[in-house]
């Protein structure tokens, strides 16, 4: 094009005058005439057999419609098979011997409870507080039975067992193995073996879940409307469960106030009230508050990695073995996707020659757990970072002196690590410099004195973690571009946003390939109706995968125009900026419109990715302890990323801060504790705390990207990087101020408390009469 | 997390306000700033049949320095954010505006009161911590009991101008354990008054908190004149905030910074070796998920020492 084109420009964003005037639209904003409400009775037992649920004396509250049961359910809905958790691609089993099974999860179970929170009744009334009333006069008789919540005691014999067809509660397993490890791990002049757990925690987006499900007496269609990711999946998967055409269901999603991951599994809950609002034939409304978000929507990062790292007298890596057990939760009704992400970015950006991880993913009586912003790669990195941290302490090197000696150079790039990625293909790390990027986030971090900024009383110590993210993952993503009234182009999207930007973003990637100002294009998404298939917004992919489609369609479209326009008798040369005004001119009410032109300009594409591309990063993080009190203070937060192409560099700045943000919160405040007997204990932000604007460091960011070969855009993926380096960057910073001490640090959040019983491990006990400081 | 259905009372008067406690017969319940009521009815932890609101009652607002003694008199529906506005807080009441500060945020501040914080007793809150540093006092009052009507007699109507009663408690007996007070059903916290700090007399308000404006893990206030004045109040390692007599004691028999040269640097020593135990002593910290007892315990110790030193810096 001749003019400056628009990706590669911080351009405003165009969705922010409208949410910060407060005329976003979220699920409850939809208020249809008539429109019921819903409350779910949940289990208040980890693990129990329903005796009876007797629904008589709520029934008869003024108020109250309908109260459903899963016996009512019986028959009516198919239970809930999560297909995607039984994929694995056959290069996948062949590389690893991978295997996933999942058991069927009733909508609302008739028969035991698995985890606190469940769904076992909902209570449809005039408004949720008379609903929440009736929820108080349901009689539940439960039968507590014997409840596992830790991992590895699940795996240990005589656990109570989740699914009494199985023989052990082991859902998915996998083992990788590539050279000798053994001999190496034998010979090398350092190995040094430790267990690291990286703990549960959970996304919070600031908009819980909530459905609104409304029938059509006019065509018989339903409209659902959902705080989804995935649209066009969870119309596809409520056809399935309620036997009905997907044509007759339409899914919308509006604004969604923050996805992160938990909003693209399908819950029961959007089953359950998509059938009543059907069976009472009139608009009900569900709306998640905190209180049911912490025990029922999707958890994270749980995982406990038993990891050795072998290297030689130089620090040059030689062998890493892991063995990982994974917490699935109640149900395993993702297979592969989470467990799996952590064996193929364990190793990250070393080259390692010989390298055998084994997974064991097991389900437990807690609440089910799913992606959550890196899906599986935080955890591996914190392991795998907090090693390569205590090798370097072994032998004595400094931490990232030691990682540039293992980072892989440009020079071997491509690279192909010997895995098998998710998708079934071999793991090719396709571009970027990782010398480079160790190099930026060290510089970022070395031009202050922290000892003197710290002050008296307090240790410094600076922590890395390098990591690398294979984003962009099909299988597809759909886009459509229309020429509109008004000189205006509508681009439709199957992959809508939950904050990220898409409206700005793919906007600016539809204006640049149409030849167009900004302002003549409108991005949709979010609604079923609007385009016919799509995959959703989740694992990075958005912008690779979406990006691409919708330069491809309006590519396509840009030709239609210039066709058009010459029939019109203008010229358009390849890069004249596309006229629009003209087009007005083809509407079929034209009496001067020329014979056979056409009456619809529109184009719509599918992009199919190849294998992923990597995006990598590596993180810097200062931090003050003071031994005295464990207090833990950021006094810098430093980040080099490579994300390709930036389409929008202060957006992309955005995703990346926000990320590590998130990833800070896991490090150092946020964590979702269950008791011995299946209780959560965290079920409030009283008690599960976030960072907040008061808790964000000093941040530091450099730019380190390399065009990714592999799509037309050059984009990489970049919605989860930030999340995934926190949690081991502020463990290896901690561990290394507090060196002298000789602690480790083996989990977070890294509280006061925590890091204060690490501290006074170390020192001789005190006489209660003595001295305690 | 909804509230279970209550009744809503808004009333513009003093009086009217007292005479709906007392109707509410230990059911009815005040509501002031909300900030920790309105979220225990959400989570249906607290089930009231009838709120009172006193943000109407203009008699409540007040806010004034008392002429007769210098004491900071803050009514029941002076809200945190206007006590630190108040130039006359800033300036002769500065542990009480660094103490408040810490109070949540300023979205909370700007709601939540002064005499709400205290009437709620949360033994990890800043206010009654505050309170005990200064010698506070509270006024409580209630409707005039109801006369006993003989049965048949016509005239039931209760006049509103008869006159309420009051009674008026030092912080120590008013704060009585865990979310309890001496505030008995029907009664209401009128009004806190807070004598200014003893001349020459220095302060410190230390608190470790998660994140910025939580309920402090451990908080530790000091008030110390040297030989005069010795204020210890510990809040978040029991059932309510608690002056620490051993540690004042200790304090009270220091000599004046300025007696002996070499004296103040003994003195910290000796705070620095004898005050963590006696603190420890005297604790009783619970654990819970955000840190256990012993930690707490050990951390009250720390922020003791911490905060007298930095009383006694200031009061140089």
């Amino acid at each position: 094009m001749a003019r400056e084109p628009l990706v590669g420009r911080s351009v405003p964003r165009v969705e922010d005058e409208r949410l910060l005037r407060g005329n976003g639209r979220y699920v409850d904003d939809i208020a249809p005439a008539g429109c019921l409400e819903a409350a779910f009775l949940r289990s208040p037992h980890a693990h129990a057999r329903i005796k009876a649920i007797d629904v008589s004396l709520a029934r008869l509250m003024p108020g109250v419609h309908a109260i459903f049961t899963g016996a009512d359910l019986h028959g009516q809905v198919e239970p809930m098979v999560f297909q995607i958790a039984k994929i694995v691609p056959p290069p996948v089993r062949e590389s690893t011997g991978a295997w996933s099974r999942v058991h069927p999860m009733a909508a609302l179970p008739t028969e035991r409870a698995t985890w606190v929170g469940q769904p076992l009744a909902v209570v449809i009334a005039d408004d949720r507080y008379r609903a929440e009333d009736a929820l108080e006069l349901i009689e539940l008789e439960l039968e507590p039975l014997p409840a596992v919540v830790d991992p590895l005691d699940a795996l240990a014999p005589g656990a109570p067992l989740l699914e009494p067809e199985w023989e052990s509660n082991l859902a998915l397993h996998y083992r990788f193995s590539n050279g000798d490890v053994d001999a190496v791990f034998d010979s090398a002049a350092v190995v040094v073996e430790e267990q690291f757990r990286s703990h549960r925690h959970i996304a919070s987006p600031i908009e819980t879940r909530g459905v609104v499900a409304q029938p059509d007496p006019y065509d018989g269609r339903l409209l659902v409307w959902s705080s989804t990711q995935t649209p066009h999946q969870l119309r596809d998967f409520l056809a399935g469960a309620l036997r009905r055409s997907p044509e007759t269901l339409h899914v919308r999603a509006p604004d969604v106030g923050g996805g992160f991951g938990p909003k693209g599994a399908i819950y029961p809950e959007e089953l359950v009230i998509s059938y009543v609002a059907s069976a009472l034939n009139t608009p009900v409304k569900w709306i998640e508050d905190r209180s049911e978000h912490f025990l029922a929507t999707t958890h994270g990062r749980e995982q406990v990695h038993t990891i050795a790292l072998a290297a030689d007298a130089d620090g040059r890596f030689l062998a890493l073995r892991d063995q990982i057990t994974h917490n699935c939760g109640a149900f395993n009704i993702l297979g592969l996707v989470v467990p799996y992400n952590s064996l193929t970015h364990l190793v990250g950006m070393y080259a390692i020659p010989a390298v055998d991880v084994e997974m064991r993913a097991v389900v437990t009586n807690t609440g089910v757990t799913a992606p959550y912003r890196g899906a599986g790669r935080p955890e591996a990195v914190f392991a795998m970072e907090r090693i390569v941290d205590r090798v370097a302490r072994r032998l004595g090197i400094d931490p990232g002196e030691l990682r540039e000696r293992n980072a892989i150079p440009p020079s071997a790039l491509p690279y192909e690590t010997g895995m098998i990625y998710r998708d079934g293909t071999r793991q090719v790390y396709d571009s970027g410099d990782y010398p480079e990027l160790l190099r930026q986030a060290r510089r970022l971090v070395s031009d202050e004195d922290w000892e003197a900024r710290a002050g008296a009383g307090r240790e410094v110590g600076i922590g890395y973690a390098a990591y690398v993210e294979g984003t962009g993952v099909g299988p597809f993503e759909s886009a459509s571009a229309q020429v509109i009234a008004g000189a205006r182009v509508r681009v439709a999207v199957g992959s809508a946003s939950q904050g990220q930007g898409h409206r700005t973003t793919l906007g600016q990637i539809a204006a640049d390939a149409l030849g167009v100002p900004l302002e003549a294009i409108e991005v949709v998404g979010g609604d079923t109706n609007a385009i016919a298939t799509g995959f959703g917004t989740l694992a990075s992919r958005s912008l690779v995968v979406g990006g691409n489609a919708v330069a491809k369609a309006c590519a396509e479209l840009r030709a239609q125009v210039v066709e058009a326009a010459a029939g019109l008798g203008f010229e358009v040369g390849a890069d004249d900026p596309l006229p629009l005004g003209p087009m007005a001119a083809l509407t079929p009410f034209n009496p001067g419109r020329p014979a056979g032109a056409p009456a619809v300009l529109r184009a719509q594409a599918e992009y199919y990715p190849g294998p992923v591309t990597y995006a990598a990063g590596v993180h810097a993080a200062v931090v003050a302890v003071d031994p005295r009190t464990g207090e833990v203070e950021i006094l810098r937060y430093a980040i080099a990323h490579d994300c390709g192409r930036a389409v929008n560099p202060q957006i992309a700045d955005g995703q990346v801060i926000g990320g590590t943000m998130q990833g800070i919160g896991g490090a150092l405040f946020e964590e979702l504790v269950y008791d011995d007997e299946g209780q959560l204990r965290t079920a409030s932000f009283m008690d599960y705390l976030l960072p907040t604007a008061s808790e964000m460091p000093e941040f530091r960011t450099a730019h380190v990207d390399v065009v990714s070969p592999l799509n037309p855009l050059g984009v990489k993926g970049l919605g989860e990087g930030g999340a995934i380096g926190p949690m081991a960057a502020l463990a290896n910073a901690v561990e290394g101020a507090l060196a002298g001490h000789g602690v480790v640090v083996r989990s977070c959040p890294l509280t006061p408390d925590r890091v204060r019983a690490l501290v006074r491990a170390t020192e001789p006990p005190v006489p209660t009469a003595q001295e305690t400081t | 997390m909804k509230p279970a259905q209550f009744a809503y009372h808004a009333p513009t008067r003093l009086e009217e306000l007292l005479q709906l406690l007392a109707d509410g017969a230990g059911e009815a319940r005040v509501l002031a700033g909300g900030q920790s009521l309105v979220p225990m009815m959400n989570f249906r932890l607290a089930t009231p049949e009838t709120l009172v609101d006193l943000r109407r009652v203009q008699a409540l607002r007040e806010l004034s320095v008392r002429a007769a003694d210098g004491a900071l008199l803050v009514g029941a529906g002076v809200t945190q954010a206007r006590l630190l506005r108040e130039p006359a807080v800033q300036a002769g009441f500065p542990l009480l505006a660094a103490g408040v500060a810490h109070v949540g945020h300023p979205q909370i501040r700007s709601r939540g009161t002064v005499c709400g914080s205290l009437a709620h007793s949360d033994p990890t809150a800043e206010l009654p911590a505050l309170a005990l540093a200064h010698d506070a006092r509270m006024t409580i009052a209630r409707a005039p009991r109801r006369r006993e009507f003989p049965p048949g007699s016509t005239n039931r109507t209760q006049p509103w101008n008869s006159q309420s009663e009051r009674r008026e408690l030092a912080a120590d007996d008013f704060l009585v354990s865990y979310y309890e007070t001496a505030v008995e059903p029907g009664e209401l916290l009128e009004q806190v008054a807070f004598p200014p700090l003893p001349d020459g007399a220095g302060w410190s308000f230390r608190e470790l908190a998660r994140r910025h404006g939580d309920f402090a893990l451990a908080g530790a206030i000091a008030v110390v004149a040297p030989g005069r004045h010795a204020r210890l109040v510990l809040f978040g390692v029991g059932d309510r905030a608690r002056r620490i007599a051993s540690v004042e004691e200790l304090l009270l028999r220091a000599p004046a910074a300025d007696a002996v040269p070499g004296d103040a640097a003994a003195l910290l020593e000796q705070i620095r070796t004898q005050v963590p135990a006696l603190v420890a002593a005297a604790v009783n910290p619970s654990g819970d998920v955000h840190a256990s007892a012993d930690y707490r315990r050990e951390l009250a110790g720390t922020l003791a020492v911490t905060a007298i030193a930095e009383a006694l810096e200031r009061a140089r």
